[in-house]
């Protein structure tokens, strides 16, 4: 996590007891994307559509606008590069370079 | 108030207490020597005298963790134990204390294997004393029908949402018929009140994550804070001790002195051997010498303030262990109490480790205890740091 961000974390007195959750679908104000050592880059002039990296991906990170990929999020896209190995070969929309920090 | 006097076993006085407290849910599994508290437990329930709902789980782990769902679920739960149970149930022990869920244990002290052995000392206990437990120990039936009570109202209370430890010597204590006062029904019921969690598991509207995986980016905040809990929690034990006195007639402190005011030479120790004691102590006073006991009663949060202050003026001290910490120093009691007294005193503090596996503590033990105590009282020199006392040598 960038330290500008650590800045504004809750002190002990703070922090919600037990490590418990208190708000639903909290996990996706957490950016958890700062795992990946590559990450899918996608093309919006070679997807063809088919939705099938879409279905795919384990974490939900194909951005998906109207039922069109739009693109990845990458807030929490993990890098697992899934999406890049099924999208059909003779399309390759999704190609993973390495993450640069 | 109003009591009854019953000869109740330790095991049948914490069964008691479990009656009146009436928890949703307890979920345990038969283990020696508490296996007689269970048994009686579940004859109320069968019996209509309490409506608890009592899981019989095929092991510890799964006691543990069945509570620890029931208390996230917003349940008032307990569960009992001893040794092996509880060297089973550990890893979800520290689950219970970090999810901050004030589930109630009695552990009826035993042994911890090996070799295997069924009979008293405190190893059991001390192997959860670092767990965020708070943990308080009873010299006899009444206490632990007292500290149950109490500890009920110190678990739940929103300042500590810690679990409690009642620990009570397996056999000595939990298995020896004793007069002993229960309290009326009704006002055991108002004293112990209704559980209201602050978060559930079982609120559609509110959905809580419970057991979410802390990062380096909070896992840190959330231990200290529960250190934080930890010590609040000696305001609420005092303050529970204070209401519960209407109801007892007597109030519960941290430790509680015996001839300890002008004793020169003084034993600190927990549980039953507290009692034998105190006979060794009345007949040295008729001999003249100034001997007393500092029996602990909250081994968790440790009152090293207190101990220190009842501790700093005397000629000798000390630390009956009933557990050995095998670190080539001394018991657990004695490095916590030696270590209290750090810079405030100069007393010598010797440790004396007995009893395990349930070698008897007799007057003779103690006797010697306070003869080597009068030595260094008069020397200023003490023989040996630690002593293993009535073993084979």
């Amino acid at each position: 996590m960038a330290k500008t961000e650590k800045a504004k974390l809750p002190s002990w007195k703070e922090v919600v007891i037990g490590g418990i959750i208190p708000d639903a679908g909290s996990a996706a104000k957490y950016n958890s994307g700062t795992w990946r050592t590559f990450k899918p880059v996608w093309s919006q002039e070679k997807c063809i559509q088919c939705n099938t990296c879409w279905i795919h991906c384990p974490d939900s990170s194909i951005m998906i606008k109207d039922g069109k990929v739009c693109g990845i999020d990458y807030e929490h896209c993990k890098g697992c590069g899934i999406c890049a190995a099924m999208c059909p070969p003779k399309v390759g929309a999704v190609k993973m370079v390495k993450e640069e920090k | 108030m109003s009591k009854k006097l019953l000869a109740l076993t330790g095991n049948d006085a914490a069964a008691y207490a479990m009656k009146q407290i009436n928890p949703d849910v307890v979920a345990a599994y038969p283990i020696t020597p508490q296996t007689s508290l269970m048994e009686k437990f579940a004859q109320f329930v069968a019996d209509g005298e309490s409506d608890t709902e009592v899981v019989l789980v095929e092991s510890e782990h799964s006691a543990m963790s069945a509570c620890v769902g029931a208390s996230c679920a917003g349940a008032r739960v307990m569960t009992a134990t001893s040794s092996q149970g509880l060297a089973l149930m550990w890893e979800v022990v520290y689950i219970a204390s970090s999810y901050r869920l004030p589930i109630v244990m009695p552990l009826v002290n035993r042994a911890l294997s090996g070799p295997i052995n069924i009979h008293c000392d405190h190893s059991d206990a001390m192997g959860i004393r670092d767990s965020g437990w708070i943990q308080l120990w009873a010299e006899n039936a009444q206490e632990v029908y007292d500290n149950l009570l109490q500890a009920i109202r110190i678990a739940e209370n929103p300042d500590v949402l810690l679990p409690v430890v009642v620990n009570y010597d397996g056999f000595i204590i939990s298995h020896a018929i004793e007069n002993m006062y229960i309290y009326d029904n009704d006002e055991v019921k108002k004293f112990v009140g209704e559980y209201k969690p602050k978060y559930t598991l079982l609120d559609p509207k509110k959905p809580t994550t419970f057991g979410g995986f802390d990062l380096p980016d909070y896992y840190f905040e959330h231990r200290r804070q529960m250190a934080g809990a930890m010590s609040g929690s000696k305001k609420v034990i005092a303050d529970v001790a204070k209401e519960f006195s209407k109801i007892c007639g007597r109030e519960y402190k941290f430790t509680e002195g015996y001839k300890l005011e002008d004793a020169e030479i003084v034993i600190v120790a927990l549980g039953s051997t507290v009692g034998t004691a105190r006979a060794v102590v009345d007949d040295l006073r008729e001999k003249g010498i100034k001997a007393g006991i500092l029996k602990i009663r909250v081994f968790r949060p440790f009152p090293e303030e207190e101990i220190a202050n009842a501790l700093k003026d005397k000629k000798a001290v000390a630390v009956l262990d009933r557990a050995d910490a095998l670190n080539a120093v001394g018991g657990p009691l004695f490095d916590e109490v030696r270590s209290g007294l750090y810079k405030k005193s100069n007393t010598p503090v010797v440790n004396y480790i007995y009893g395990l596996g349930g070698r008897d503590m007799g007057l003779a033990e103690i006797n010697k205890v306070y003869s080597d105590l009068a030595d260094i009282a008069k020397t200023g020199k003490a023989a040996n740091l630690v002593t293993y006392l009535g073993v084979r040598d």
